[in-house]
């Protein structure tokens, strides 16, 4: 498919799904034709309207008022990010080079990974406090074990060949280290950098859902508990958009570090 | 035909050890389940490869051979008999040996010259010497243009040729083979068994070639030992090759000395092709 054309059926998505809304909370339908009153398909005191999400949205960045809290949510994405991938990098290289270690620690890793995670956020805010660091904490939960898990598949992973053929090369333990394992382990771990990135971001909004004074969660908790569902659609708005905009962030980093991955687009020229 | 071989042409008098000698190598695979037997793969193996030597091993599939050739690796350890490199007990890695193995070995994260340039990194060497001498011998392999590109943007052929410099670039004593050019076309093949004997006689290497193409190794080798059928295969013959050199490897098929030692070989060969035919259809049905 095309490019152009790709990116204006994506548009043309967005454009339908708004008309209906947009329509459905603004038109009524006259009394008598489905039932005695004239009612809105979609009633905007639940779901708002398109408008005025744009209004309410707009008005907060002319304001400023919106900077400050996405500014706290980035900080606590991207603290929640490095934390989380640097300790699931280095776990991950020692237990996957050290068989007793990881065997000693599976079902507590196992354990540990299947907990959900929103059980944690009240025991972090009691221990951290309400401010950015409860929410960082909870995102490094989702993040360790994502990165940890692919790096040691990565290391895990290396082709016995490729193996093979650096001791054959004359490689010590360190250089295979280096020159072997340190990549490979890398390429897996940019597989589930997306992921990872999106998973540091849900821990921090939702860490400022359940108790914080700052932040993207917080605002939204804010607007439901005054029943301001233009604030809520808002918010959810801001936060759509910042993943995007993070997203291609990662990608960008991604197309510059992984340059010798093979991919669709390599092939099929 | 076995006796063919009287002794290999480095021992006529001097003192000076083989390249690689291998006496009474046994190698074998633990079982890897309870009431399963140990697997010998290979048994009573005795070569020897004078230095500057091309040998080639041929045998059916699954006889031994590339375990053979990961025995004077080092990358395997013999359960009997012992594998010497110019007269030293091999223990350990071969230190001594390049290896071009038969799978992808390259390293997919690294262009190719910086592929060439590794073994040279390693070593310790300057980093800009390492590059310089890489794009030398990526030159000599014929793919100076294409330094820059990573594996997965070469042809086949061309990341065996990286492979061959990458290898070479160490200034191995000895060569060890494992099928090398099994993955690539027949045209490609030629081309690239002409690049070798080109590089090898330009600076001879002890070469232990393995292969399942008994035409190949007549056409590159000095000498073409033949394995039996596996399990527990052993060496059942050896023949020298006096054709003359430098070969090319189209033109030398032709020659009528050629299809006599194909004839003779092969006669040798076919039975244990059979044999390791029947036996693995036997395994699986």
């Amino acid at each position: 498919m095309n490019r152009l054309v790709l990116h204006l059926l994506q548009v043309l998505v967005a454009v339908v799904l708004i008309a209906i809304w947009h329509f459905a909370s603004t038109i009524k339908i006259p009394a008598g034709l489905v039932s005695a009153k004239a009612f809105y398909p979609l009633d905007p005191f639940f779901f708002s309207t398109p408008l005025a999400v744009f209004e309410r949205t707009w008005r907060d960045f002319a304001t400023g008022v919106i900077w400050y809290h996405l500014g706290i949510t980035l900080l606590e994405t991207v603290l929640a990010f490095l934390i989380g991938a640097v300790g699931g990098v280095l776990v991950g290289f020692w237990f996957a080079r050290q068989q007793r270690v990881a065997a000693v620690f599976d079902p507590y890793v196992k354990m540990a990974n299947a907990l959900p995670r929103v059980v944690l956020a009240p025991i972090f805010a009691l221990w951290l406090g309400l401010g950015i660091w409860s929410k960082v904490a909870l995102g490094v939960t989702l993040v360790f074990f994502i990165v940890f898990f692919n790096v040691y598949q990565g290391v895990k992973e290396v082709s016995p060949t490729v193996l093979a053929n650096a001791r054959m090369l004359g490689m010590s333990e360190r250089q295979l280290l280096r020159h072997v394992y340190w990549p490979s382990a890398l390429s897996w771990m940019f597989s589930s950098l997306h992921t990872a990135v999106g998973f540091a971001l849900v821990g921090a909004v939702v860490g400022e859902y359940l108790g914080s004074a700052a932040g993207l969660g917080y605002r939204i908790h804010q607007a439901e508990g005054v029943f301001d569902v233009t604030g809520v659609f808002s918010g959810m708005l801001v936060l759509a958009v910042f993943v995007i905009i993070i997203d291609t962030f990662v990608s960008a980093i991604e197309n510059r570090l992984m340059v010798w991955r093979p991919t669709a687009a390599s092939n099929q020229r | 035909m076995a006796g063919s071989m009287s002794h290999s042409g480095a021992s006529a008098g001097d003192a000076s050890p083989c390249a690689v000698q291998l006496a009474g190598v046994q190698i074998v695979f633990p079982a890897r389940a309870k009431g399963e037997t140990a697997f010998i793969a290979v048994e009573g193996a005795d070569l020897e490869v004078a230095d500057g030597e091309f040998v080639a091993i041929v045998g059916p599939t699954g006889c031994g051979k590339s375990t053979l050739l990961n025995a004077t690796a080092g990358l395997l350890i013999p359960g009997a008999g012992t594998v010497s490199i110019f007269g030293a007990p091999l223990g350990g890695l071969n230190r001594q040996a390049g290896y071009l193995f038969q799978a992808e070995a390259l390293f997919p994260w690294k262009t190719a010259v910086e592929n060439v340039a590794i073994g040279l990194d390693v070593a310790g060497i300057p980093a800009g010497e390492a590059r310089e001498r890489a794009l030398a011998w990526l030159k000599r392999v014929g793919l100076a243009a294409f330094a820059d590109r990573y594996p997965h943007m070469l042809s086949g052929g061309q990341r065996k040729r990286v492979g061959l410099a990458q290898v070479l670039i160490r200034d191995p004593k000895i060569l060890l083979m494992d099928e090398p050019f099994g993955p690539l076309d027949a045209q490609t093949r030629q081309i690239m068994g002409n690049l070798l004997l080109d590089l090898w006689n330009a600076d001879r290497k002890a070469v232990l070639f393995v292969t399942h193409d008994l035409e190949e190794a007549i056409a590159l080798a000095d000498r073409v030992v033949i394995m039996g059928a596996g399990p527990a295969s052993r060496i059942i013959g050896q023949w020298r090759i006096d054709l003359p050199r430098p070969r090319d490897i189209a033109e030398v098929r032709l020659d009528p000395v050629f299809h006599a030692l194909h004839r003779e070989i092969w006669s040798a060969l076919k039975e244990e092709v059979v044999k390791g035919y029947l036996q693995s259809e036997g395994v699986t049905a």
